[in-house]
């Protein structure tokens, strides 16, 4: 098989060989150089840019089109719809009105001015009127997109206020995540990262009362409806950043440091599984699921890891349940502080 | 070319000059000094391209094997095998940790030694002393050893490939404290020192490049030849040079702390790590520091990528079109006005680290400033065409190609620069889509259109245009193929740098547009080898190259057909107008080299 192989490889570089041979001598008996160009070199490629063109719309609009069902779904989280609302804004009157009329007037006159012999080029070498059409256009645009922008930027990354908040801890460490409650007393205990072991894992400060009380989840937290929720972000070993697509929420876990992320949830797990967009969507899942021969499954909210963090980077991630106040305080109220756990 | 006068009156005038060219070249010079340690700017060009070729399908043929396990994975490929072997492609199926090795070393090797060394090292090697008249650069053993360096940088990053942990792995960004502990994966043991080595020695070629170019453009322009009669390819040199040596010195004091923390137990950027079962002794250090150290270099980094290949495309472009470019003063604001700006809007990629808000919202505001010029860049290229000769060159497709990059990726920049907006696809495919194109597609047609334009210049033959064609082609067509796709993944926030994104079902709908991107990415690939076999089998065999065969009005044109030291044998061409007086009314010639005096009355820079 392999000599085979080496055989067809080997025919075909003598029978390129001789196939340059022939170019090669037929060069000589040619007016006009290879090289050069003739009007029917640029009438071809100035049509083949006006049908690029065409052909490149065309692949936009499928891919919008074939793919609507496949982005995340509206947000779900109050600020979240304002980051949407922007996004739709920008989008659909600054980005994609500029990238397609830009890209048209650009094939289009590389097609209608595609050269000819008997043609001369217009010496055009300046306008300040146009120049500065097109410095102040751009300025007026992004003077609005600024705005909203910083407006938007600045609410969401304030600091909770809310005295009603559920403050809830994200310890991401390589591959999992962890979150931790602050149980009765409505504090988290401090931490002290040389305390870590077996029975401690997010360590806590065992000399710190106020840590007795706190209850550490894996696999899956909960948080209640409607209730603005902060999560203070840790990392034990390297960043990591807890990515919460359909919360329009993400902030990196840096070593060394605490960050938060502010974020009030709209909507339950149980309303998400109803929306007929997430019912379009989960759809297309668990068709594709039953190709690979996997069960189907239903719609989850999901934590993620989305800043490079090793080799199970891929692997990182959490299950979100957003539930009514009274199934939350029925699930809190079930899980067993840390002082239980590690005493045990 | 359209027009058919070839020979000038300049031709006619260099002619009688051959006989003297061969005095000056008949200097005794060995095989070693001519093609190894050579210190003409015309041999180091070409070093300089020859290895930015091999390190570029290097680069590629990784990104083929990464982009079939997104695709496929858990698919058996035993070609997959038979190019990493059993430790890291069992049976076929790659690792996870050569997949992040994969992954960063494509990064790095695209980014430093393909686009950097690479295309600054080629043209502003080959262009500014020919675009200036000089004789050569101002220190040749300089740039000799700015080339050496590059060669062996390079090779250290090759070989780091080669190692039993695997090459550096934390992605091209390398991000302590990942790749600061050994413990947290293999790719951060001897592969992490060896990138780092590598870099170190990579940013040394670049500072003895870029002095060499800044103080050549400054001080050895020919008579006549002003600032604003310079070329665009020349400013964007300059400007390019000027950027590196400015910010590559901060990137090897960011990677000089890691290599203490790495190997003297500093804690620069550690603080409060539980690794490997126990507690680190480190305290105080921040990663946020590095990350502003990497970024005051990586945002710069991206335009010292993309001006070259946009000076390119301005000559190319007005060449081609037969006019002049439009706004020769607006060009070169708008890059000084990118240079700047460039320099103060690192903190974009850190909207979403855990800086204080606060700055964050400075740096939407700079970071939007250069959507401006940037716009204006673009527009002035499509009016250039406006109303033009187009003359369609394979050099002239891949400029109207990087123009139309340029815009499809920089107008999602905006959304990105944004910080409201990046939070929910900050580090997403999203943003893989955004810079390749605006950055890997727009800089790597720009080195093309470079190629296929001073090909006749650097191996005095002709490259053969319809094989240039068809490479242009496939690759305009697949390269928007692979990553415009890969702006829906984003959108339905598929992170980065994942290894497969079927371990949970949230993405398993997005299978079919993973399949799409990689179809295409095998495509362009083997298309590359209809540019390769064209570029290597041209520089022997193609056919000869008159000496100006663009009609073209800079002074390299005006050299003979020879790679002959100093240039110009006998006296230096003096210059006496800027270079863009195609199609001027009144002229017999739709060009005129800038070496023409100036008519009674004539005016000089696009006035007439």
């Amino acid at each position: 098989m392999k000599l085979l192989v080496l055989l067809a490889i080997l025919l075909l570089i003598i029978a390129g060989h001789q196939l340059l041979r022939i170019i090669e001598l037929s060069r000589g008996l040619k007016k006009t150089k290879e090289w050069q160009l003739t009007n029917s070199d640029n009438n071809a490629m100035g049509r083949g840019m006006l049908i690029f063109m065409i052909c490149f719309f065309s692949f936009f609009f499928w891919q919008v089109y074939r793919w609507k069902d496949r982005a995340l779904p509206s947000s779900a989280s109050e600020h979240g719809f304002k980051i949407d609302w922007l996004w739709d804004v920008n989008m659909n009157f600054i980005v994609i009105p500029v990238f397609l009329l830009t890209n048209f007037f650009l094939f289009w006159f590389a097609y209608k001015y595609r050269g000819n012999t008997n043609n001369k080029a217009t010496f055009f070498a300046h306008s300040n009127k146009l120049e500065m059409l097109w410095t102040i256009i751009p300025a007026v645009a992004l003077t609005f997109i600024i705005i909203f922008g910083l407006k938007y930027w600045n609410e969401i990354m304030d600091d909770a206020k809310d005295p009603n908040k559920v403050t809830i801890e994200l310890y991401a460490k390589q591959f999992d995540w962890s979150a931790r409650y602050t149980g009765k007393d409505g504090k988290l205990g401090t931490t002290d990262y040389r305390q870590i072991d077996g029975s401690n894992s997010v360590g806590l400060d065992t000399n710190d009362v106020l840590c007795n009380d706190d209850i550490i989840v894996k696999n899956e937290f909960h948080i209640p409806v409607n209730r603005e929720v902060e999560l203070l972000m840790r990392s034990r070993d390297v960043i990591h950043s807890a990515y919460l697509p359909h919360f329009r929420a993400q902030m990196n876990c840096v070593p060394g440091l605490v960050t938060a992320f502010k974020f009030k949830p709209v909507k339950t797990t149980d309303e998400m599984r109803k929306d007929p967009y997430v019912i379009q969507m989960m759809d297309g899942i668990n068709k594709q699921r039953e190709k690979f021969g996997k069960e189907p499954v239903i719609f989850d909210y999901l934590l993620l890891c989305n800043k490079i963090c090793g080799a199970s980077h891929f692997s990182m991630q959490m299950n979100i349940i957003v539930e009514s106040e009274k199934d939350y305080n029925e699930w809190l109220a079930k899980q067993k502080p840390f002082k239980a756990v590690a005493s045990k | 070319m359209g027009t058919k006068h070839t020979a000038t009156a300049l031709e006619h005038e260099h002619a009688t000059h051959h006989d003297h060219a061969h005095d000056h070249d008949e200097h005794h010079e060995t095989f070693v000094s001519k093609y190894i340690f050579s210190m003409d700017h015309k041999m180091i060009s070409r070093q300089f391209l020859i290895t930015a070729i091999i390190m570029a399908c290097v680069a590629m043929t990784m990104s083929v094997i990464f982009r079939m396990q997104l695709a496929w994975p858990g698919e058996k490929f035993a070609f997959v095998n038979a190019l990493l072997g059993d430790k890291w492609a069992k049976d076929g199926i790659l690792d996870p940790n050569m997949y992040l090795a994969l992954v960063t070393i494509h990064g790095t090797i695209m980014v430093f030694m393909v686009l950097t060394g690479g295309l600054s090292g080629t043209f502003a090697n080959l262009l500014i002393p020919y675009q200036v008249g000089a004789r050569d650069m101002a220190s040749g053993f300089l740039n000799m050893l700015s080339y050496w360096f590059f060669f062996v940088s390079s090779a250290i990053m090759l070989a780091s490939c080669f190692i039993e942990d695997g090459p550096a792995s934390g992605g091209w960004t390398i991000y302590p404290p990942l790749s600061a502990l050994p413990q947290a994966m293999p790719g951060s043991k001897l592969g992490m020192t060896m990138w780092l080595i590598s870099m170190a020695i990579f940013i040394v070629s670049s500072l003895l490049g870029g002095l060499n170019y800044i103080i050549t453009v400054i001080n050895l322009r020919t008579k006549g030849m002003k600032m604003t009669r310079m070329p665009l390819t020349v400013w964007a040199f300059l400007i390019t040079a000027i950027l590196g040596v400015l910010s590559f010195p901060v990137l090897f004091s960011c990677a000089l702390l890691l290599i203490f923390d790495r190997s003297m137990g500093t804690s620069f950027y550690l603080s409060d790590i539980y690794i490997g079962g126990r507690p680190l002794d480190n305290v105080g250090g921040s990663p946020i520091l590095f990350e502003h150290l990497f970024w005051f270099l990586g945002h710069p980094e991206v335009y010292i990528v993309l001006l070259p290949a946009l000076g390119i495309t301005s000559e190319v472009i007005s060449t081609m079109s037969r006019k002049p470019i439009f706004g020769y003063r607006a060009m070169i604001g708008s890059m000084l006005a990118i240079g700047f700006l460039s320099f103060i809007v690192w903190g974009h990629h850190m909207y979403m680290t855990g800086m204080n808000p606060f700055l964050g919202s400075v740096f939407v505001f700079t970071t939007l400033l250069i959507a401006i010029p940037s716009a204006v860049k673009a527009f002035n290229y499509i009016t250039t065409l406006w109303k033009g000769n187009v003359q369609y060159t394979p050099a002239m497709m891949f400029s109207i190609g990087l123009v139309s990059s340029f815009i499809s990726g920089g107008v999602t920049g905006i959304i990105l620069a944004d910080s409201a907006l990046d939070i929910n696809v900050h580090d997403t495919y999203f943003v893989v889509a955004h810079f390749h194109i605006v950055m890997g597609l727009s800089a790597i047609f720009g080195m093309f259109a470079g190629v296929y334009h001073w090909f006749p210049k650097m191996f005095l033959r002709m490259m053969n245009k319809k094989l240039g064609y068809l490479h242009f082609w496939i690759t305009f067509v697949c390269a928007y193929g692979v990553f415009f796709p890969q702006h829906f993944l984003g959108l339905a926030g598929v992170p980065r740098r994942y290894y497969t994104n079927s371990n949970f079902p949230m993405f398993d709908n997005l299978v079919d547009i993973n399949e799409i991107c990689t179809i295409f990415a095998i495509m362009g690939a083997l298309g590359q080898v209809v540019f390769l076999f064209n570029f290597f089998y041209s520089i022997f065999r193609g056919e000869k190259a008159p000496q100006n065969p663009w009609n073209s009005n800079t002074l390299e044109w005006t050299t003979p057909v020879a790679n002959i030291h100093g240039n110009w044998p006998g006296k230096l061409p003096e210059v006496h107008r800027w270079a863009y007086d195609y199609s001027k009314p009144g002229q017999e010639h739709d060009f005129v080299p800038q070496t023409v005096p100036l008519a009674d009355g004539e005016h000089d820079g696009g006035e007439h």
